[in-house]
């Protein structure tokens, strides 16, 4: 099969999985310290200020800490990390170049050193948006692009691995579970072009001073560029463990392995052309032009949708198999003890109101009354917050056993902490949204803000005491995690296999068309030149706005 | 040849979402086309440093003019940390078309009462309108994050001789 001798190739595999669970844990660094920070904006919410208490100058350079180590490292590693992994069990090999898996997490770590130090040092208090022209250290700008440089080797070691994969097995197709964790990374490696030629390109020279004049509108847009797909980005990994995984772990099937590379590929296609949905309300940007990425945006809801019927499907299958009965019997039937199974499955619920408050975000018209008030944070703490972040929790209590050989500890807190961070994040989203639908700006530290309204506290009050939970709901995570670290017992023969689920229609029933990555890579770079040409063409280029450090 | 499978639910849960989604998106269409209400588009672009020095009209006075058809343009300046005018006073029922830009970072531009909803970017020009049918003082927040006191920016719109 391969060239390598299988002593070989076990050694490399054993080096690979090593670096990889390493780049796991440093996305565990990124879920404390954004746990934390969420813990002081919750309690913020309650005119608990304990910023100073805690050694921090001001609450905006919390909330920076807060998106980057959650939107950023937590997200970027897990998604190097888990579908890496995913990537080596497919193909059942390790992974083309060993020493592309090891400078993809010095990357990483040296990103988060750089960028984080920044914002310790109050040197880059500019959020995760990081939008010019307020300047932020340059150390800032380059953290956040060799956290981005990370991601890009672990997408070309994949590709390599691939192609490798394909020499050996003429006329195959390519394996479910690889064809998604590709298909994730050529979603993210076109993605990110606009934040690469924003901060490469923009950024960097202008902080170093070699620039002067900077055009805001422009970086904003290549900013948005990146910043719609990138939820992508967060979510697909989950999507990954939703399709493959948990029908497996609910003992159930997968419907059809072509409707899953349906699903993946709609996504790199339209994953992209649709960030002018968050600049409507943007001056300097044709409202004509607007209207054409919240038609794209309307089409990118319609894999989600698949995605909804087709888990549910699986469960119901799973449920059925397992001995229920009649409409509904087969939901008591599921493995609720299991704490991945229930954290992934809290978390599609989340998912499920998330995904309707996004849909009213991208109603154009709509969204004048919801833009930049609280309603958004309500939102997407209910996507990227639980929908991927409880996920990736509900992964972790396979995947750490899967990575150290030793056995869950703790089970019945893990189901704990899955129903305590969805009972968090309804009470902080509803808190959140009702309070932005009263008006309330997001970026809010109430006990300073100088314009609250009545009305607004009730809201907030419920969303410091959902925030609170969440941040308790973490605790436990960790604690669950280091209870299994210090473990001596070790795994079970079926928590040492990823679990994988099979398709009742496999990739034989499959029209090899939906095979074609390289195809539908093309016909995503042409959907994009399309929505986004228009766009830097009609760009009024004005390059006259200097820098401000206001923070 | 192999074909795609899917369920025969699945198909109609299908056929479903695509025609909730076409039907939301026509909803948009008429609230745009019948209702008329816009989002901001591309209008004019400045320098900022200009604006700030007061060389650019109709900035270099901000304040809130009646106009000959009997509304008002409010001409307003937005710099960390206030939005000048700070008090902008209108009769009931007047149709307000706010002129607005920023002379540092960017600011946000939020009348929650009556859906004004822009973002304030330096460089461009920013026209957002509202009609303030009843009398009564509505807060202009700042909502994009412009640094330290932030949270202090907002300014007020007076209608009718509220306040």
């Amino acid at each position: 099969m391969t060239a390598t001798l299988p002593a070989e190739t076990a050694t490399k595999e054993v080096v690979q999985r090593k670096w990889l669970k390493w780049q796991l844990y440093l996305g565990f660094v990124g879920l404390l310290i954004g746990l934390l920070m969420g813990a002081l904006q919750a309690l913020d919410r309650a005119e608990i200020n304990l910023y100073d208490e805690v050694g921090l100058q001001t609450y905006f350079q919390g909330l920076t800490l807060h998106g980057i180590s959650l939107a950023f490292v937590l997200t970027f590693t897990f998604a190097n990390s888990f579908l890496s992994l995913t990537t080596m069990r497919s193909l059942e090999r390790p992974l083309r170049y060993t020493w592309m898996v090891q400078a993809s997490l010095v990357l990483a770590f040296l990103g988060v050193v750089l960028a984080a130090g920044a914002v310790l040092l109050n040197k880059a208090s500019v959020l995760y948006t990081f939008y010019a022209p307020l300047e932020a250290s340059v150390a800032f700008y380059l953290g956040a692009a060799l956290l981005v440089v990370s991601t890009w080797l672990i997408s070309a070691n994949q590709l390599f691995t691939l192609h490798a994969w394909r020499k050996d097995n003429p006329g195959k197709k390519t394996p479910l579970l690889a064809f998604v964790s590709v298909m994730t990374f050529l979603m993210w490696d076109l993605a990110s072009l606009g934040v690469a030629v924003s901060v490469l390109g923009f950024l960097i020279p202008w902080s170093l001073g070699l620039t002067t004049g900077n055009d805001p509108l422009l970086t904003r847009t290549l900013f948005w560029f990146t910043g719609h797909p990138i939820v992508y980005f967060w979510l697909l990994p989950a999507y990954v463990s939703w399709y493959m995984m948990i029908p497996k772990q609910v003992n159930g099937r997968l419907y059809s392995d072509g409707l899953v590379r349906g699903v993946f590929i709609l996504f790199l296609l339209l994953s992209t052309p649709v960030g002018l949905h968050h600049q409507f309300t943007d001056p300097g940007v044709d409202e004509g032009l607007k209207m054409v990425h919240a038609v794209l945006t309307f089409g990118v809801f319609f894999p989600s949708m698949v995605t909804a019927f087709t888990l549910v499907a699986a469960m119901e299958d799973g449920g059925r198999r397992n001995g229920g009965k009649g409409l509904l019997g087969w939901i008591p039937k599921l493995p609720w003890g299991n704490p991945s199974f229930a954290a992934q499955v809290l978390a599609m619920m989340a998912f499920a109101l998330g995904g309707a408050s996004g849909l009213i975000n991208a109603s154009a018209t709509v969204n004048l009354v919801v833009h930049n008030t609280s309603f958004i944070p309500g939102h997407f703490h209910m996507t990227v917050g639980t929908a991927v972040a409880l996920s990736i929790m509900g992964i972790c209590y396979w995947l750490v056993p899967y990575l150290t050989g030793k056995a869950l500890r703790f089970r019945g807190l893990a189901v704990a902490q899955a129903w305590t961070w969805f009972i968090g994040v309804l009470l902080f989203s509803r808190g959140q949204m009702a309070s932005g639908l009263e008006g309330q700006p997001r970026r809010l530290q109430v006990s300073e803000a100088t314009f609250i309204q009545e009305g607004w506290e009730f809201h907030n009050v419920t969303t410091a005491i959902g925030g609170s939970i969440m941040f308790i709901s973490g605790l436990l995570f960790f604690i669950v995690m280091i209870g299994t670290w210090l473990s001596k017992k070790p795994a079970t023969p079926a928590e040492l296999d990823m679990p994988i689920s099979e398709t009742i229609h496999g990739g034989s029933e499959t029209p090899s068309i939906l095979d074609r990555i390289g195809l539908w890579f093309i016909v995503a770079v042409v959907l994009v030149v399309i929505a986004y040409v228009p766009v830097f063409l009609t760009h009024s280029y004005n390059f006259t706005s200097q820098g401000f450090t206001l923070f | 040849m192999a074909t795609l499978q899917i369920e025969k639910w699945e198909r109609w849960f299908l056929y479903a979402t695509v025609v909730v989604l076409v039907a939301f998106f026509i909803a948009i269409i008429a609230s745009i086309g019948e209702a008329g209400i816009h989002l901001p588009t591309d209008e004019a672009q400045v320098d900022p440093a200009a604006v700030a020095s007061g060389d650019v009209p109709p900035f270099d006075n901000p304040g809130v003019y009646e106009q000959p058809d009997g509304s008002y343009q409010a001409v307003v300046v937005a710099k960390a940390w206030s939005f000048s005018p700070a008090e902008i006073e209108v009769p009931a029922g007047a149709d307000v078309e706010f002129v607005v830009t920023s002379t540092d970072v960017i600011h946000g531009f939020l009348i929650a009462d009556v859906a004004v909803n822009g973002m304030i970017i330096p460089g461009q020009v920013l026209k957002v309108n509202a009609t303030f049918d009843e009398a009564g003082v509505y807060d202009i927040i700042c909502h994009e994050y412009c640094g330290l006191a932030h949270n202090q920016m907002f300014g007020q719109v007076k209608v009718g001789g509220a306040g």
